[in-house]
């Protein structure tokens, strides 16, 4: 069994909220209790059963107001696979907290309300969808209930989303029509569409193949911490702890480590109380060399034949994320993986309008707004691009005035 | 390419070492919060791989209630000494007798939330600028919006409208002097996931977590452990029942639950089948929709 992490993308009105409690509540994922407090909660749908989407609202504000304003994860599981949800709010004023929602998730649920189709939102939605990288995604079109379990209005939201989808290099896309009020197709398939062939939305998550596309070959672990015991019988251990970000190490690799150029070869590679011959992509390990290199956390080990790029300048595509705006005039810290140093965006290329996908320039960036940059750091970052390598390919970027996170990058290009 | 199976145990563990590896190579003063209770003990576990065979580079902190069960101090004062690290201890008590807390009265006191204040007292006292705790999101809807990285102002507050985006695995340690971070390893674990990783490590638990005989009343539609802290009169009546427990707070607001289990495999098929949620056994959560929330901001865990 492994773990599928996907997001949901729609608003309160497309029944996104419904579309979750749905999926938690017909697969006996909610308990009695919880059940009772959304029982004795004062919403209702209009015919008196009860509103799912409470499930999923947590914070005292969105209950107030009905609205979803952060990211909220909810977990379920079924015989073959354990689901992370992270349920984002769909107004464009909460882009910042999708894209947060978005960056950990494989697969992308979108939802297209039967009534209104193709909208502006759905556009928005499926650009930052593939602004993320998320290669696997689920067109729900929902509240078929509302519209006779129409097969043609379907298949002309279906035509129409294809377009959208080939212009945003949205790989692998597929069709669903659902009720999440009614449970249409969510966990088992309708009856109302029996002219639908296709899977229920729960059997496809359940069957998906997320390793199939996301897997890069570039073996790399940035060090996150040395281990040195210093005792009497260990007073020679130095054991460099990590996680495998892509790739694999092999005993014997031949490795380099970055910034500082030095090469070396994987002499050992521990887990707690085991020895392995191999780490892999996502695994927690400690790596020995065979030479004795000056290594500390912030350095990437990477595999000699396959380096990174390693520049100071770098192109990459900026999400604003805090309320105070970017100024191009001050210093920023970046934080890559294990390694934070001082960055300035030295350009902002264009600003995109993620409501039409027009490119403007633009001198200023604020909350929400996306674009290219040009991204000078003090210390070269041993990256590889976004596309290539999401977990090596992105940064967050801090405000020392404030410490909070005000900006995502994905890094698209060096910059010579 | 050799072949290697990594199922969803080992993507859980390997997330929370590398959180655990982010708090070490981040923060001066970090500490690890330990109740004594399944989730942090599956802390140490987790620590255990993440650092060995190096020290863990945080001591373990319990803030002790004074109303706890006998069988989780005896159990923790055990693992310290056989994992060899250092462990400081917040006292309730103390906190009482400096008055810095007032004891509640009444049938329903407890002291769950007068440790509030003993926890931000030692982690000023400690100057903490990092507490890892033990808490999931599938536990309550409050916390299934909080952040891995959680800062909390310097009245211990947090403050949900302010969260800063938590992005891909990086996590922001950056605070101003007086902050601190709370730091959740198993966020996304969830009660199931717990017990699974217990059994496939063979962790040892407190006993109290298994079916054994105690006497009980009846508080509020709870089963309670009847005990010199809890306030009864006469119209609490004891009865004698099989019980263990699934979670594990104060004596004062922790229910039992009528159980035959007394082996793991038995509490995993028992809580598999459950139609009770595991917070649905704390009192402290049953005051309003909004109790963990309300609490959260206050400073608590």
């Amino acid at each position: 069994m492994n773990i599928l992490k996907f997001f949901t993308a729609g608003s309160v009105d497309d029944g996104k909220s419904t579309l979750i409690g749905r999926l938690l509540y017909d697969t006996d994922s909610i308990l009695a209790d919880q059940l009772e407090a959304l029982q004795n909660s004062n919403r209702k749908n209009d015919d008196g059963t009860i509103d799912l989407a409470i499930l999923t609202d947590g914070l005292r504000a969105e209950r107030e107001q009905g609205i979803t304003i952060d990211v909220a994860y909810k977990y379920f599981q079924t015989a073959k696979r354990k689901f992370i949800i992270a349920d984002t709010p769909g107004h464009i004023q909460y882009t910042r907290n999708m894209v947060t929602g978005a960056s950990t998730a494989n697969l992308a649920i979108i939802l297209v309300d039967a009534r209104n189709g193709v909208v502006e939102q759905t556009i928005r939605h499926s650009y930052l969808v593939s602004l993320l990288g998320i290669k696997h995604v689920v067109v729900a079109v929902n509240k078929m209930d509302m519209m006779d379990y129409s097969e043609t209005v379907f298949n002309s939201i279906k035509d129409k989303y294809k377009a959208l989808a080939q212009n945003l290099n949205l790989i692998d896309v597929n069709y669903i029509p659902v009720s999440a009020l009614k449970g249409d197709n969510i966990v088992q398939n309708s009856e109302r569409m029996d002219w639908y062939k296709g899977e229920s939305l729960l059997h496809f998550l359940e069957q998906v193949d997320t390793d199939n596309l996301d897997k890069s070959q570039l073996a790399r672990m940035p060090v996150q911490w040395v281990i040195r015991p210093q005792t009497d019988e260990l007073h020679d251990y130095r054991g460099y702890a990590g996680r495998v970000l892509s790739g694999t190490f092999n005993l014997n690799d031949k490795i380099t480590v970055l910034p500082s150029g030095a090469s070396s070869t994987v002499e050992k590679i521990e887990f707690f109380d085991q020895t392995l011959d191999a780490a892999h992509a996502g695994q927690s390990v400690i790596i020995h060399l065979k030479d004795d290199v000056d290594i500390s956390r912030g350095d990437t080990i990477v595999n000699a034949s396959a380096l990174p790029q390693e520049t100071k300048l770098i192109e990459a595509d900026l999400c604003w994320m805090d309320g105070r705006a970017l100024d191009t005039s001050i210093m920023y810290l970046i934080q890559h993986n294990s390694k934070t140093t001082k960055c300035k965006i030295s350009e902002i290329l264009h600003k995109v309008d993620i409501n039409t996908l027009e490119k403007h320039p633009a001198d200023e960036f604020k909350l929400n707004d996306i674009g290219r940059v040009i991204v000078k750091t003090a210390d070269a970052l041993a990256f590889d691009l976004y596309d290539d390598n999401r977990a090596n390919g992105s940064a967050i970027l801090i405000d020392s005035r404030t410490n909070l996170t005000v900006g995502a990058l994905m890094f698209r290009a060096s910059v010579e | 390419m050799s072949e290697y199976n990594f199922d969803y145990l080992d993507e859980l563990e390997a997330e929370a070492i590398h959180i655990l590896r982010e708090v070490a190579g981040q923060f001066e003063k970090p500490a690890l919060l330990f109740s004594g209770g399944k989730d942090s003990i599956t802390l140490v576990r987790l620590a255990e791989k993440a650092f060995r065979p190096g020290k863990f580079p945080f001591p373990l902190v319990h803030i002790d209630t004074g109303h706890n069960f006998e069988e989780t101090i005896q159990y923790r004062d055990e693992m310290v000494s056989r994992i060899g690290e250092k462990l400081i201890i917040g006292s309730v008590q103390q906190s009482i007798d400096e008055g810095k807390v007032i004891e509640q009265t009444g049938k329903n006191a407890s002291r769950n939330a007068l440790q509030t204040v003993t926890l931000l007292d030692t982690i000023l006292e400690h100057k903490f600028d990092a507490c890892i705790g033990g808490a999931r999101r599938d536990e309550e809807k409050a916390r299934a919006k909080e952040r891995i990285f959680s800062v909390r102002d310097e009245f211990g507050q947090w403050d949900p409208k302010r969260q800063r985006p938590e992005l891909w695995n990086i996590y922001n340690g950056k605070i101003h002097k007086g902050e601190n971070v709370r730091v959740f390893p198993i966020s996304n674990w969830t009660e199931l996931d717990v017990w699974n990783y217990i059994r496939r490590e063979n962790i040892a638990l407190p006993s109290i977590y298994f079916a054994h005989q105690r006497d009980c009343i009846t508080r509020n539609g709870q089963l309670m452990a009847a005990s010199p802290f809890l306030n009864m009169d006469d119209e609490d009546v004891v009865t004698n029942k099989k019980v263990r427990f699934r979670t594990v707070g104060d004596m004062s607001c922790t229910a039992a639950v009528e159980s035959d289990a007394d082996l793991i495999d038995d509490i995993i098929q028992e809580i598999s089948e459950s139609k009770i949620s595991e917070r649905g056994a704390r009192l402290d959560d049953k005051v309003s929709e909004a109790a963990m929330e309300d609490r959260k901001k206050g400073g608590y865990f």
